[in-house]
């Protein structure tokens, strides 16, 4: 291997990977040294610095250059669709880290859970942009290891540990499972790089469409789609809440924007499958998802039901496979995010102002005791039924746009037909909050006004004007989106 | 701009409301009265400014909402949109006036709520871009589910639970049809769109229509939600809510879809049919007073169905002045239902009567609702209900005589639920002590009756301003010269 070329690197496009990695190395070795009291606030702050820095990095970089490359040795793209979507997990990460700010998790291990926060944010970021598969793997093990430890971070409490391995355990077998289906391809293109793969010629070759599959049930675990979704539930509610709504929104955004990179540029041939795969996996989330959450009482297995839906909405726009739906997907994932962490971060609030796990009965008369919060949370249940002044709402539209384009009116029902369903338990949420009491007994916090959180409710504060500002100001931002998603070359 | 204005004044307001500290019911009530009689006002100039001689959108605005997919804002008035925004202003007014007399709780979340509603509801009927008319048609069902949800009688959360699930069923259909004939078109703007033979279009539109309405046998949820909300809210639900679907009929089903509607015109004259006879006889045996109002209410959208899918001159006009008719006279007795139910705690027919003795304003306000609704001749409800008939008659007389008949019950089961309140004995939960109407529920169900008069003496005020040329052919040609 004479001819080797040690690759030229770019550092400046790294420079937002770099400053996460930085920032969690000095987060991570700094804490130690400091009082166990010290350490929260310091973590906390260097999570939050760093992030804002590695934000600052992505928007530099998208506004100095726009023009699409390919980073060392082509294995990651600096381009729009990669800085997009780092934007919108570094948003998100920094709208966690402010609701995570009073969670009870130990000071001891503050260092250790922002310092993992940030890592996994990096890691990403990585995969969104990651080009072949190589560092598509890197990037999916990166922040699932780091999402592993997150889980079960609150070492006191029996349910965190138990959900940490459950997922490490569910989701290591989906990761071997993505792998081979990984090596599969190659052995069937002899290459790792996406665009090489898709300009293979043998489009019906068995080794790579049963790679394919393998790469779809992979990634279909971890953005929670059913059938694979067992472990959403379980790990939701152990996890400690404001990792529960990173986890949640941020795993999405990620995988899916992946998704869609790989699938358009490395199986465009095999369109026909993949769409038709991921249709139906749109169709038993939404069927699951929606009738599995009408039994939960517990909020956040709620909202893990209902993420569990989402991601059959959220594959509804990238199994139609067109320019439309690219689109949609990105423009959905936006509010989605943000709604996301603003409907964990009140179940944090209350959560802690109760100082137990949040049923549908602790969230009696909330909406009157609180009203900001409470008027936040009826946004974002009403937000995920699809109502507006939500930009889901428009998300939800932009994804029907898609799939009619693609003539797919069958799926645009069925959508229609669940989220119909799925107004019985949102409604459920706001129904506690504002049509019942508080039942009598049950133990109210002492007295009478919740712990000041400013952080938290800046952050549900930030997640409603995402929320609702994403529904006037659509136009905008599907300029952006169509700039970045246009290099793709779609199927259909 | 006007239009603009009038829809987002309110909006506006109840954000305003929500912040501000007013206290007690009649502070943030008079704001919200006040922001109503500025909506009047507005209304007024906007009537006062309208040229109704020449066809075409007015006072209207256009803004590019999402040029990706062709989405705009696009508001403005047609000749008939003027009529049933000013239907709105009126009961909201109304039953805004009720409720501060009636104190509710929570004064600032319900008035805001009212005032969300409001321009939620205008917003409809102006609003002549696809998307913007279903972004107003939904966001009225949020101010609704909460009002009838956290102010409602005691089965109020599965009456909540229905209406919502079964509103957006049909309006989530909706939103498919929407995005298919808009992607069709591509464009969202009514105004430039073409027309469409589609016929699973065309029943997705009518499916939000049908349960909004609602259409026989589409009505599942119509029961519990007119009898649980708070009077003034079962007034602007049966009055005003309801009329956006019979408006979407005419403004968008009735133009796009000729060749399916020319088709279905028969099954949905049949459902309209059975749906009227069968709701005339069920008012006729409901146990209680608002019972009864609910299926009439029933029974006269399905009349105003029978009138827009007539589709001739006489039936197209006679459902759009039904419309305002049937607003005006059931939200004045879901008014009075109320005013029976706080003076005695019960609805129940078996437990009400002789109320009219030493109640002069009671029973003058209720006997002429009551008639006024049973459309004797005369009346504004009898004019629009003949224009219907015959618009109906000529397809088919077998459609008019059913039609006829079924107002026939009408007057039975009227008269009935007048005498079974006002006259015979005294009922038990009759306290002796109950009181005439208050000046402030006069003040609220008062107006109504006198517009209905003013109506029945002078019906050809709306309907020779509804449409500038002959219905049918103004809907034939989009509204547009």
């Amino acid at each position: 291997m004479s001819d080797f070329a040690t690759p030229s690197i770019d550092w400046a496009g790294l420079s937002p990977y770099l400053i996460a990695l930085f920032g969690t190395a000095v987060i991570l070795l700094t804490s130690v040294f400091l009082r166990t009291s010290m350490r929260r606030g310091f973590a906390s702050a260097g999570a939050a610095i760093t992030l804002l820095g590695s934000l600052a990095a992505t928007l530099t970089l998208y506004a100095l250059d726009r023009t699409a490359s390919g980073l060392v040795a082509e294995a990651i793209q600096r381009d729009d669709l990669a800085h997009l979507t780092q934007a919108i997990l570094f948003g998100t990460a920094i709208l966690a880290v402010m609701v995570a700010h009073r969670e009870r998790t130990s000071d001891e291990h503050a260092g250790e859970f922002y310092g993992l926060l940030v890592a996994a944010v990096a890691g990403m970021a990585f995969l969104a942009a990651s080009s072949n598969l190589m560092t598509l793997f890197l990037g999916l093990e990166w922040f699932s290891i780091c999402l592993y430890l997150l889980t079960s971070i609150a070492t006191d409490r029996v349910r965190s540990l138990e959900a940490g391995l459950k997922y490490l355990v569910i989701g290591s077998f989906a990761s071997a499972v993505l792998l081979f289906g990984l090596a599969l391809v190659y052995g069937a293109t002899g290459t790792i790089n996406f665009i090489e793969i898709g300009q293979t010629v043998e489009p019906d070759n068995l080794l790579l469409m049963t790679g394919l599959s393998m790469i779809l049930i992979g990634l279909g675990f971890k953005v929670s789609a059913a059938p694979l979704h067992q472990w959403t539930p379980d790990v939701y509610e152990g996890a400690p809440t404001s990792v529960t709504g990173f986890m949640a929104a941020a795993t999405k955004v990620s995988v899916f924007v992946l998704a869609l990179r790989l699938l358009n540029t490395a199986f465009p041939e095999q369109a026909d499958f993949w769409t038709i795969v991921l249709a139906v996996l749109a169709t038993i989330s939404l069927a699951w998802g929606n009738l599995a959450a009408l039994a939960q009482r517990d909020v956040k297995r709620i909202l893990a039901y209902s993420s569990v839906s989402h991601a059959g909405f959220l594959l509804m726009p990238l199994a139609a496979g067109n320019a439309l739906g690219g689109r949609a997907l990105l423009f959905y994932l936006i509010p989605y995010a943000a709604m996301t962490v603003g409907a964990f971060a009140v179940v944090a609030a209350r959560e802690r102002e109760l100082g137990r796990p949040v049923d549908l009965d602790a969230l009696s008369g909330m909406g009157w005791e609180r009203p900001f919060i409470g008027v936040a949370m009826a946004v974002f249940m009403l937000g995920f039924i699809g109502l507006p002044p939500s930009g889901l709402f428009l998300g939800k539209f932009y994804a029907f746009a898609a799939l009619y384009d693609r003539g797919w009116v069958w799926l645009m029902v069925i959508g229609a037909v669940f989220t119909a369903v799925s107004v019985y338990y949102y409604l459920g949420v706001v129904r506690s909050m504002y049509m019942r009491d508080f039942p009598v007994g049950a133990p109210v916090v002492a007295g009478g006004s919740p712990p000041r959180d400013r952080l938290l409710v800046t952050a549900i504060g930030a997640s409603l004007v995402i929320a609702v500002g994403t529904f006037f100001g659509v136009d905008p931002l599907v300029d952006v989106i169509r700039e970045s998603t246009d290099f793709l070359t779609y199927p259909f | 701009m006007l239009t603009t204005v009038l829809i987002f004044l309110p909006i506006a307001a109840a954000l305003v409301l929500w912040l501000s500290p007013a206290r007690t019911a009649r502070a943030a009530g008079a704001f919200a009265i006040l922001v109503t009689l500025a909506e009047l006002g507005l209304w007024l100039a906007a009537l006062v400014g309208f040229d109704f001689s020449r066809a075409g959108l007015q006072h209207d605005t256009t803004a590019v909402w999402i040029s990706d997919l062709g989405v705009s804002y696009k508001v403005g008035f047609y000749d008939f949109s003027l009529w049933l925004v000013g239907l709105t202003i009126v009961v909201m007014t109304a039953a805004m006036i009720y409720a501060i007399w009636d104190g509710r709780t929570r004064p600032r979340a319900y008035f805001g709520l009212l005032l969300l509603l409001l321009g939620a509801t205008i917003g409809v009927f102006v609003s002549h871009d696809l998307l913007a008319f279903y972004v107003f048609f939904e966001a009225m069902l949020i101010p609704l589910y909460v009002l009838v949800g956290v102010w409602g009688g005691a089965g109020r959360q599965i009456a909540t639970i229905k209406l919502l699930i079964y509103t957006l069923l049909g309006s989530l259909l909706m939103l498919v049809a929407i995005v298919a004939f808009g992607l069709q078109q591509n464009t969202f703007d009514l105004t430039q769109m073409g027309s469409s033979q589609s016929t699973w279009i065309f029943l997705g539109f009518m499916a939000a229509f049908v349960i909004k309405a609602p259409l026989w046998p589409f009505h599942g949820w119509l029961p519990d939600a007119y009898r649980e909300a708070p009077p003034e809210v079962s007034a602007l639900l049966s009055g005003v809510i309801s009329k956006t679907a019979t408006f979407g009929v005419l403004r968008i089903v009735l133009p796009s879809f000729p060749e399916p509607v020319a088709q279905f015109q028969d099954a949905i004259l049949a459902l309209a049919v059975i749906g009227l006879l069968y709701s005339s006889l069920l008012a006729f045996r409901q146990p209680d007073f608002r019972g009864v109002v609910a299926y009439s209410s029933l029974g006269q959208m399905c009349l105003i169905f029978i009138g827009l899918f007539a589709f001739t001159d006489s039936g197209i006009n006679g459902g759009m002045f039904q419309m305002i008719n049937h607003g005006l006279v059931s939200a004045a007795l879901f008014l009075l239902a109320g005013a029976v139910e706080r003076r005695t705690g019960t609805g129940e027919f078996r437990k009400l009567g002789g109320m009219a003795r030493g109640r002069p304003w009671l029973a003058t306000s209720l006997i002429i609702a009551g008639v006024i609704a049973l459309a004797v001749p005369g009346s504004s409800v009898f004019a629009s209900e003949f224009l219907i008939l015959n618009g109906v008659f000529s397809i088919g007389w077998g459609w008019a005589v059913a039609g006829v008949i079924a107002i026939i019950i009408a007057a039975l089961y009227m008269l009935r639920a007048i005498s079974a309140t006002l006259h015979e004995d005294i009922g038990s939960a009759v306290p002796s002590g109950a009181r005439d109407l208050r000046p402030a529920e006069l003040v609220a169900v008062v107006p109504l009756i006198a517009i209905l008069i003013a109506l029945s003496i002078w019906p050809a005020g709306i309907t020779d301003h509804t449409f500038n040329q002959k219905p049918t052919d103004a809907v034939t040609a989009r509204f547009e010269p």
